[in-house]
């Protein structure tokens, strides 16, 4: 429960309020896996579970995208380089990218906000061993053109072969191109063979509801289906008991679920 | 005119209608283009069709004083633009703006209007296909409305 | 001639009071911080004694729905009781706890450490089988699983347990119902059944482990006949009949999960005060919060890890507002908690029937009225 305490390497502010703040963890316990989080404490503030959003090829490079919403993430935006940051982790489910691979499946990332982030470490995967995947759908939705993250590397993104990129916002003024919209309409023009597609969505809860909707009337299985869920955690170990979900602790057990197994749940209201 | 019938019979709007429906409708039908930045319509305007996009993108605007142009939503190839023509005062009610080049078929309203009353059975046909626009895009704009990415959840 | 209770080992013991006190004596010599039944704040509650005689002689309680009173009984038994509102958990499981400290240095490093674990072991007098349940319930949330709370491992090891057999039963007491009572099992270092009548005052002595059996042949005891393992069987069996409450726990998980949206869930939150008390002297209850204090100009920190109740609007809390906003939605979360998604994680129910949350409910929630309202009216609308 001790945290490491280690010196920011690079502050990059991705928005007017997000932030990727990039750590040299000489000895992380494990190597981090697509999809888990640590938990990050800044000095006298407290801790948030903040996704790793780096490459897994580098364990020692830790990047955390982190929106300031809360006490501990507010002052976080203002974090630089040089600041120690207190690490727990990794914790937590990953991604199913070795299932993927082993399949030979089209991967279909739904990231909506600040949810692309645990979905980078897997874009990031797929591009380093690409000849194991299939192709790499990723449809992401923000709410204006100034919220998109990783704006350079959506860009790079696009151009390797078999990926494709597609962007929407909810709101934008004169002077954007692109899609105004949401991400369902995105997956509605999607082009993939249902039965061969492994879908990866994370975002808030309800734009994931909307998106297992839709995969449900394009004819995806849930259990091709994994979600990203987000809970109150303190401890990230399943002893505080703040992150259940029904019979699940979403730290321990999550973050990433199969569909099926949490869908039921989903509809339940306050639980 | 065939030639047309062929390439209405695959804009996805008009997927599995009958061939004697798609050639009644075809006589509706004309091959549209805008540039960038062109309107297809402005507010106010008494609306005349409906545009079946094939290529391109077109932005639903509304100026706010204030704010500028507000895009409220984009219409993309496969979608279908307008359906003001079906409702008196048959008047458009947002500016719509070709994003980049566009490439369409308009059909014309007035027409369609009137073979839809003349066909019932056409007129339930194209109308369950406007419905099922009107029901994405009502969804999108319900979506839009939640604002799920507004900081604070 | 009389058969002995199959239950009871032959080779028990019998000891008198001053056995009792002599095995106090033990304990402490042994370096043993002992913790026993004690009269305090109006109640019987743990807490530290360095004798018998501060063992709760002659007193009772009566417990119904939202009440606790002490009461005289009419002899002088040491353990003529139920459970009050503390449980063991106040000692393994510390209510309040430093985490860790950590100093920020000139050149901005960082360095933090823990604090070592307090330098006791506790022996605990009196442990009934409902909180025996409990402490094992405990064991696997909080050490049995992927990760271990090194802080309860701490206090938890090497904990002596003299465990004692109920001879009466509360009022809100369903250990029957939940099958971990009255008569203790396992995982006791010694268990005792207070044998009194009349003139006779004894306790008869179960070993459990090879120290228990170490420190009971330090003190004066004879061995017990086949009449006072059936006296104590008896004593036992006694008090399992006298059950306060009871529930029906058939299918209970997928009772209360099949019923989420049951209306009765909207009857006990119009009641519910959503203060937490059950939470606080459930002996299962593990959920914990944490603060951070800082003092900047010092360049200290330090990280509190204390007790928190599901029953607190801010437990769910994401950042916009929290996911259980409702008491409706608290008061579920707790009791399915409890008697159903705890066997998913755990494997058992996390209900040992002590009675203390209907007890020390302050407005007389019974959860064994509420869980037989649901089955009585069950809709089975969702799962």
């Amino acid at each position: 429960m001790l945290p490491r305490f280690i010196a920011i390497r690079r502050a990059l502010r991705e928005t007017a309020d997000t932030i990727t703040l990039e750590l040299e963890d000489p000895n992380p316990p494990a190597p981090f896996a697509a999809g888990q989080f640590n938990m990050l404490y800044l000095f006298g503030a407290g801790e948030a579970a903040i996704s790793i959003s780096g490459a897994p090829e580098r364990p020692n490079l830790l990047a955390h995208t982190i929106r300031g919403v809360g006490a501990v993430t507010m002052p976080l935006l203002r974090a630089r380089r040089g600041d120690a940051i207190g690490v727990r982790g990794p914790y937590g489910s990953a991604w199913p990218l070795q299932e993927a691979a082993r399949s030979g499946r089209d991967l279909l990332l739904l990231a909506g906000g600040i949810g692309l982030a645990p979905l980078r470490p897997v874009i990031y995967e797929v591009l380093r061993r690409r000849r194991e995947f299939g192709r790499l759908i990723v449809l992401y939705g923000a709410r204006t053109p100034q919220d998109l993250l990783y704006r350079k590397e959506l860009a790079q993104w696009r151009m390797h072969p078999g990926v494709t990129v597609k962007l929407t916002v909810d709101r934008a003024a004169a002077g954007w191109s692109g899609r105004v919209g949401v991400i369902t309409d995105l997956l509605r023009a999607a082009e993939f063979d249902p039965a061969e597609t492994i879908a990866l969505v994370c975002g808030p809860e309800v734009m994931m509801r909307f998106c297992c909707h839709e995969l449900a009337r394009r004819g995806v299985s849930p259990r091709q289906v994994y979600l990203s869920m987000e809970r109150n955690m303190k401890c990230a170990a399943g002893f505080c008991g703040h992150c259940q979900f029904s019979p699940f602790f979403v730290c321990r057990d999550g973050p990433v679920f199969r569909a099926d197994r949490i869908l039921p749940l989903l509809g339940i209201r306050e639980l | 005119m065939e030639n047309l019938a062929r390439l209405l019979k695959e804009h996805p709007f008009l997927h599995g209608l009958e061939d004697r429906h798609l050639e009644f409708l075809t006589g509706c039908a004309a091959n549209v283009r805008y540039a960038a930045d062109e309107f297809l319509f402005r507010e106010g305007q008494e609306s005349g069709a409906s545009y079946l996009l094939r290529n391109g993108r077109v932005a639903l605007e509304i100026a706010v004083p204030g704010r500028g142009q507000v895009q409220l939503q984009t219409v993309e190839a496969g979608e279908v633009l307008g359906w003001s023509w079906l409702f008196a005062p048959y008047k458009w009610q947002f500016d719509a703006r070709a994003v980049e080049p566009v490439r369409a078929f308009a059909l014309d309203g007035n027409c369609l209007r009137a073979k839809c009353e003349a066909d019932h059975d056409l007129g339930y046909e194209v109308v369950k296909r406007f419905l099922y626009q009107v029901h994405t895009r009502l969804e999108r704009t319900r979506m839009q409305l939640l604002d799920l990415y507004r900081a604070g959840g | 001639m009389e058969t002995p209770s199959p239950e009871i080992a032959p080779q028990s013991s019998l000891i008198d009071c001053g056995g009792l006190d002599a095995l106090i004596g033990a304990l402490s010599a042994e370096g043993y911080t002992v913790i026993g039944p004690t009269l305090g704040d109006g109640a019987i509650v743990y807490d530290e004694i360095r004798s018998a005689v501060q063992l709760p002689a002659g007193w009772t309680e009566t417990q119904s729905p939202g009440a606790y009173q002490l009461a005289r009984r009419g002899d002088g038994a040491l353990f003529g009781y139920a459970v009050g509102p503390h449980s063991w958990k106040k000692l393994l499981h510390a209510p309040v706890l430093r985490l860790w400290r950590a100093q920020r240095h000139h050149d901005g490093s960082i360095t933090a450490q823990t604090d070592p674990p307090p330098p006791l072991r506790y022996a605990f007098i009196g442990v009934r089988s409902c909180d025996l349940h409990a402490i094992g319930i405990q064991d696997r949330v909080l050490i049995g699983g992927q990760y271990r709370d090194p802080h309860y491992a701490a206090r938890r090891g090497g904990v002596f347990i003299v465990a004692v057999n109920c001879i009466v039963a509360g009022g809100t007491c369903f250990c029957v119902s939940m099958n971990t009572g009255p008569r203790v099992r396992r995982g006791y270092d010694l268990a005792l059944t207070e044998l009194i009548d009349g003139e006779r005052h004894e306790f008869l002595v179960e070993t459990g482990s090879t120290r228990g059996a170490a420190i009971l042949n330090r003190i004066p005891k004879r061995p017990a006949a086949d009449s006072d393992r059936q006296s104590a069987s008896q004593a036992t069996e006694r008090a399992a009949s006298q059950m306060g409450r009871q529930l029906d726990t058939g299918g209970i998980k997928e009772l209360l999960l099949n019923n989420l949206e049951h209306p009765r869930w909207d009857d006990v939150a119009a009641r519910c005060l959503a203060c937490g008390n059950c939470t606080m002297v459930c002996p299962t209850c593990f959920c914990t919060t944490v603060e951070d204090h800082t003092d900047l100009a010092a360049g200290a920190a330090e990280r509190i890890r204390s007790w928190d109740s599901c029953y607190t609007m801010d437990f769910s809390h994401l950042h916009g507002g929290s996911v259980r906003a409702s008491i409706k939605s608290r008061y579920r979360q707790w009791l399915t908690h409890k008697m159903a998604t705890w066997f998913d994680q755990f494997g058992t129910s996390g209900c040992v029937g002590c009675g203390r949350w209907i007890t020390w409910c302050p407005v007389g929630i019974d959860l064994t009225e509420e869980v037989a309202a649901i089955r009585s009216g069950r809709r089975d609308d969702n799962g």
